[in-house]
């Protein structure tokens, strides 16, 4: 692919992503305006020992008694200089809050969607090269299974088995408490801590890819230039590969780049399961802590790494296919 | 019925479409009873939808009340053959009152998701130009947010009710249906019978409801299941977080309960996440042998 069109494809996804990117900042805020009762009162709450002038000055300081268009016009000012807010939870700034746990997300994210993306394409092509025969029949039964499993569940299960059981993995965390490894041997820690979340996250999206690499292959299967690459003797081998499968993948990559939100969404829950220390454990002890300033922080910039999966994949597709342009 | 728009009189031209289309569903049913997963999907949501809607005679009880000693496996006492829980709860009567949570909170947010879906897809596919344009911002702007995030956010704003759940998913999950639906009516639209009803004076509303919808419904109806069974996983994916209806039981509370019983009691999250892998697959049967059964080609 030439650069000049990469250029092009990926500054119309970025001027795309514009309006999107302030309807999801407006949004998040004015739906979390509407939330009853405020961080004020939940520490207040906790603490069990305010009083009206220690609550009114913690609401003066953290800016939640001033109208709602002022307070939207401090957080877009702030959101300029790339300043998130500070919670009141924590008493820290929400950028390193989130920052800090995003790192951990990415690691799942990424983790998953590799794997899932690598077994469910080999095993689309398994099904699709055996169509109509005992392993396509076994292999979509086991994909109908795995796409009808809600993740925490797999979770839980595959603690059982593994962890409980047989004690091979860890069942949580990110690493061994108080290890002192370093280098290797604590990327292998976290590693080892990494493979029941990453399965409990991909079981779903195996079958996803699986199901649609297979539905994808058969379809382009019948299409003439298929035919012309076996009447010119190439191996059919290769013909799968090299013809069949780069073709089908383009549906396979489209459809991983949307449900890049729903990827995001299911680690929120995975990572409660196994103690997980991301974005989505800091979603839901936020929710918990009613403090909206993070969770519009997370939502804001989880709608983002959506957005940035997307350009990626209108990138990626321009590499497979260089009919598709960017419209 | 290509020819018929020529004619004046159009309520010639309705019945020829409407004589293809029953005779399309006579051969779409055929299809469908040929097909062993129609058959067992089916059959599994009805036994599911049997207990959901016998539960109240059968365990008139409260699920939530402690009946029996706590922690008793299944099979070890008769009285229940399912088992209690640590609090002494009957398990077979929370899985059957969970199945009426899961199946209303499924099809109340699938149904939402359709009417927020075709109303908006069809709008922007039959109308084009700028509503076009600024109904599938707002379509991209809810499918770039993550929706289950979303889903935690709006019932953290409200109260953790049944039909709140059910309509933050609705909320949630309407862009599928929206493209979709547009997709269909933007190549529609510019068919035969449209051009003929509206050589007929027809309004907006009535060539847009009466004659482009129901030749768009298909590929709806097939996402319907599917739309059905990601509602219960997520519905049980939020009150597994403890973020469900306080007051019903539920298959995501009942696993989320079992947490802690994990390495002592494990068929208390087994059993609950086997009802939801069944109701889940039964829908997921049932939608495939649907699309199996609209696009014979595709089926191979």
């Amino acid at each position: 692919m030439n650069p000049q069109r990469a250029a092009r494809t990926l500054g119309l996804s970025v001027i795309q992503a514009i309006p999107t990117i302030i309807g999801v900042i407006l949004l998040s805020f004015f739906l979390l305006q509407a939330v009853p009762g405020d961080a004020a009162d939940v520490i207040a709450a906790e603490s069990g020992s305010a009083t009206e002038a220690g609550m009114a000055a913690m609401r003066s300081h953290f800016g939640l008694d001033r109208p709602v268009l002022q307070q939207l016009e401090a957080y877009l000012g702030n959101l300029a200089s790339l300043n998130l807010g500070v919670s009141p939870r924590y008493n820290l700034p929400v950028s390193d809050l989130v920052f800090s746990r995003l790192g951990n997300t990415v690691l799942l994210m990424f983790s998953a969607l590799g794997c899932a993306l690598a077994a469910g394409i080999a095993l689309g092509a398994v099904m699709a090269s055996f169509v109509g025969r005992w392993p396509d029949r076994v292999l979509s039964l086991a994909a109908l299974l795995l796409y009808s499993t809600p993740g925490f569940w797999l979770g839980l299960m595959a603690i059982i088995l593994l962890s409980v059981q047989l004690g091979w993995l860890p069942p949580g965390g990110v690493s061994t408490i108080g290890s002192p490894a370093t280098g290797l041997a604590h990327a292998l820690d976290v590693a080892r801590h990494l493979v029941l979340p990453t399965l409990a996250l991909a079981g779903f999206y195996v079958a996803i890819f699986a199901r649609l690499t297979r539905a994808a292959m058969l379809e382009v299967s019948r299409q003439d230039f298929v035919r012309t690459a076996h009447a010119k003797g190439l191996a059919p081998a290769a013909v799968a590969l090299r013809h069949v499968l780069r073709n089908a993948l383009i549906p396979v990559t489209t459809v991983a780049g949307l449900n890049f939100g729903t990827l995001l969404g299911g680690a929120v829950v995975v990572e409660t399961v196994f103690s997980w220390p991301g974005l989505g454990r800091l979603a839901y002890e936020s929710v918990m802590a009613r403090d909206y300033v993070v969770l519009m922080g997370i939502l804001v910039l989880s709608s983002l790494l959506v957005i940035v999966a997307n350009i990626l994949v209108d990138l990626l597709q321009t590499l497979l296919d260089p009919r598709i342009r960017a419209h | 019925m290509s020819t018929d728009f020529l004619s004046p009189s159009l309520p010639q031209a309705a019945p020829a479409v409407y004589a293809v289309s029953t005779h399309r569903r006579a051969r779409t049913l055929r299809r469908l009873l040929a097909n062993p997963g129609a058959v067992v999907g089916g059959a599994l949501l009805l036994l599911i939808l049997l207990a959901a809607v016998t539960a109240p005679w059968v365990f008139p009880h409260d699920p939530l009340d402690m009946v029996g000693p706590p922690i008793q496996w299944p099979g070890q006492d008769p009285e229940f053959w399912l088992g209690t829980d640590t609090m002494g709860r009957d398990i077979a009567a929370g899985l059957a009152h969970g199945a009426r949570v899961s199946l209303t909170v499924g099809v109340t947010a699938a149904l939402l998701s359709l009417a927020i879906g075709i109303a908006v897809g069809a709008s922007a596919g039959y109308f084009g130009g700028w509503v076009d344009v600024v109904l599938m911002r707002v379509t991209e702007l809810l499918q770039t947010i993550p929706s289950f995030l979303l889903v935690v956010v709006i019932v953290a704003i409200g109260r953790p009710s049944v039909s709140v759940i059910a309509l933050s998913i609705g909320a949630a999950s309407w862009p599928v249906v929206a493209r979709l639906v547009r997709a269909e009516f933007r190549t529609l639209r510019e068919s035969e019978f449209v051009l003929a009803a509206r050589s007929n004076g027809f309004g907006h509303a009535r060539i847009a409801l009466l004659e482009i919808l129901p030749n768009a419904l298909p590929p709806v109806i097939v996402t319907t299941s599917v739309l059905v069974a990601n509602a219960i996983l997520m519905e049980s994916a939020l009150s597994f977080m403890n973020m469900g209806d306080p007051n019903a039981v539920s298959w995501g509370s009942m696993i989320g309960d079992a947490r802690e019983m994990l390495r002592t009691a494990w068929y208390l999250a087994a059993l609950p996440g086997l009802s939801i892998v069944l109701t889940v697959l039964s829908l997921n049967l049932l939608g495939d042998a649907l699309n199996d059964a609209f696009n014979p080609r595709l089926s191979a």
